[in-house]
């Protein structure tokens, strides 16, 4: 995606891997040490204003690739590079400038939100660890702003409340807002609305909307729901095992998916039509302990002999969609 | 062509009716929150119900009152739950009810992966269950008993000597659905059977729950705030709001053309695989305290076509169709 210009995010072969087994006994004595390899060998670029969905079932690696991005997690191996700067390897002044520049909203706005911090000290927190503001008056007109902005109105009202005080869409709203004041151009979002009522979510979708036309926002958006991602994306990668086994523009991969996987989980997201499921059976296996071969021939409908002796690449089948699978190449 | 009536027509003989069910809880203060305000359904054999609103409508409540599990501060103010005709299960003793549980009107709760007792394995959770409402039934059957249902669920029998910690979520839920059958009843409530699992988990419980009502030939009733659901497994649907009855009907005809503005809202804010971002759209306005409720339709301060009948008038459900009740004041005027 975007070879004419380099990309506002670039994630190169982003592996992350979790030692497992260390506080027991026996494993002082494995020779072997274990991983669960949540992310293994992950790429994608995102360009400036993009909105892009990291899909799959939960164990699929999405979530460790956001916390990556905005470095909660080191890569095992790879790097993400921001604005050609790599995100983990920066030096002190550049990483703090990164931090505010690429932010993250999380899924649950009931405790990712500080108990005891009122919403101005919220918002105002990030004021202050920028300088953002040269006075205490200046200070409240950008959090008045920004609560404006998300739709908080009256932000005379809600600066004083407590996050308990406030609503599920609501506290979402300022943890928006709380992201929104420092300016970002890549804003990770994690499950962002699966917590809040049906009826109110797509307000909340709007708004994220809203600010990626008017800031040039960039988006990367974790989701399980494959019908909300088709809605709010143009891009999309679907996870499987710590891989992306399809990448792609939305209406390409939704239209045509290649991946039998791919096929599978689209077939079963909500539609208008009724159409023909594809059930796959069981489960998305031990992360430990990986299939041989194609992660996915265990349970892939159409798996062939060679399927779990070779190990498929992320393959670019046509312009700008690529496939993890032997059988489409 | 439309008449008023307070409470749905029965048609024949109904396995469960619930008349005008109205329960409420008292919370710290004294207040009173009105959860449930006047609720009417029946289930007929072999039929399957979907109960669909957000959270805080009710729906819950609805079905804790049918199996009397209701916490120490709720009750029911009013109303009938007659089990087959005969059995009014809301005045009905703790020992009735006991006897009822299980038997004859299962439940697969809401986070029951939760459910299960962590220290003892699988098969003998089953067997337990079995053995409380068989006394004829000696342990070794119950066991064999057990591990069929295990198989009827899609797991390998051997899955019945682990212990809840060994299985995954999905896995759990099976468990759940094979306690629900264990003794043939005659109704199952599905209580949000599916928040919390994967999409494709989802899926194939979905068809485990099709097959188990083909060969069982129970009726249903699914709970939940999912529209996108309900379609594989209901034939009628009742939509609920703020405690309140919006719209009850045959499904295909309720999806098809929502005649109350709260389904259509709850309709149009589902995404789909073929939609775009500009065909969902959020009703405007938050679910009332159900402390004080909203006087005349409590969905009126968020409805798009509200007049002033609606602030005033408490709608009355109106039979619009065979079978296709809407409680909307505006309907009830024309």
């Amino acid at each position: 995606m975007g070879k004419e210009s380099p990309p506002l995010l670039r994630v190169e072969n982003l592996k992350v891997w979790f030692p497992v087994g260390r506080s027991s006994l026996l494993s002082m004595f494995r020779k072997e040490r274990k991983y669960v390899r949540a992310v293994d060998g992950v790429s994608f670029d995102i360009d400036k204003g993009g909105s892009f969905s990291l899909v799959g079932e939960s164990g699929a690696g999405k979530t460790t690739t956001g916390l990556s991005i905005v470095d909660v997690y080191k890569p095992t191996e790879g790097r993400i590079l921001f604005n050609g700067i790599d995100v983990h390897n920066a030096d002190r002044k550049t990483a703090k400038e990164l931090r505010r520049k690429i932010q993250m909203i999380f899924q649950d706005p009931f405790e990712s939100l500080p108990p005891h911090m009122t919403v101005f000290d919220i918002l105002g927190e990030g004021i202050d660890l920028y300088r953002l503001a040269g006075s205490a008056a200046e200070k409240f007109d950008i959090v008045a702003k920004a609560l404006e902005q998300v739709g908080i109105v009256p932000p005379e009202q809600y600066v004083d409340k407590y996050p308990h005080q406030l609503s599920g869409g609501q506290r979402q709203r300022i943890a928006i807002a709380s992201v929104l004041i420092l300016h970002p151009e890549l804003v990770v979002a994690d499950e962002p609305v699966s917590m809040i009522d049906v009826s109110l979510r797509w307000d909340i979708i709007k708004l994220f909307m809203d600010l990626r036309a008017q800031f040039g926002l960039a988006y990367i958006f974790v989701l399980h729901d494959l019908a909300l991602a088709k809605c709010i994306s143009t891009h999309i990668a679907i996870l499987y095992l710590g891989q992306i086994v399809e990448l792609g523009e939305m209406d390409d991969v939704i239209r045509s998916p290649m991946h039998p996987y791919a096929q599978a989980l689209i077939s079963v997201a909500p539609s208008q039509r009724r159409r023909e499921k594809i059930l796959l059976r069981g489960e998305i296996p031990n992360p430990i302990d990986m299939p041989s071969g194609c992660r996915f021939h265990p349970r892939c409908p159409v798996a062939s002999d060679r399927c779990s002796k070779l190990e498929p690449q992320l393959v670019e089948t046509e312009s700008k969609h690529f496939v993890r699978c032997l059988l489409s190449t | 062509m439309a008449y008023k009536s307070s409470s749905v027509e029965t048609l024949g003989q109904s396995l469960l009716k619930v008349d005008e069910l109205h329960t409420h809880y008292r919370i710290r203060g004294g207040q009173v929150v009105k959860a449930v305000g006047g609720i009417s359904f029946e289930i007929g054999a072999n039929e399957a119900l979907a109960i669909v609103g957000e959270s805080g409508c009710g729906k819950s409540t609805v079905a804790h009152t049918i199996m009397g599990l209701l916490p120490p501060n709720a009750w029911r103010v009013k109303g009938k739950v007659v089990f087959e005709g005969r059995l009014d299960l809301a005045k009905a003793s703790e020992d009735v009810l006991r006897r009822v549980r299980f038997k004859e009107i299962s439940m697969i709760f809401q986070g029951c992966m939760n459910m299960l007792n962590p220290l003892v394995k699988i098969e003998n959770q089953i067997s337990e269950l079995i053995l409380l409402h068989d006394r004829d039934v000696s342990k070794e059957e119950a066991v064999g008993r057990s591990r069929k249902l295990l198989e009827m669920v899609g797991l390998p029998v051997h899955k019945g000597r682990d212990y809840p910690h060994q299985l995954s979520g999905g896995q759990k839920q099976r468990i759940a659905i094979a306690m629900a059958i264990a003794l043939e009843p005659k109704l199952i409530i599905a209580d949000e059977p599916f928040t919390a699992l994967d999409v494709m988990v989802q899926a194939q419980l979905i068809e485990l729950l099709n097959e188990i009502r083909k060969r069982i030939k129970g009726s249903f009733m699914l709970i939940t705030h999912d529209i996108n659901v309900i379609s594989e497994l209901c034939s009628k649907i009742l939509v609920m709001y703020a405690g309140k009855m919006m719209e009850y009907g045959d499904l295909e005809e309720v999806i098809k053309s929502p005649m109350h503005p709260y389904t259509a809202g709850l309709l149009g804010a589902m995404p789909s695989i073929d939609g775009s971002v500009s065909d969902c759209r959020s009703i405007p306005g938050f679910p009332p305290s159900l402390v004080n409720p909203p006087l005349g339709c409590r969905f009126h301060p968020r409805c798009q076509h509200r007049c002033s009948l609606c602030e005033r008038e408490e709608p009355q459900l109106v039979e619009i169709s065979k079978g296709h009740y809407v409680g909307c004041p505006q309907l009830a005027k024309r």
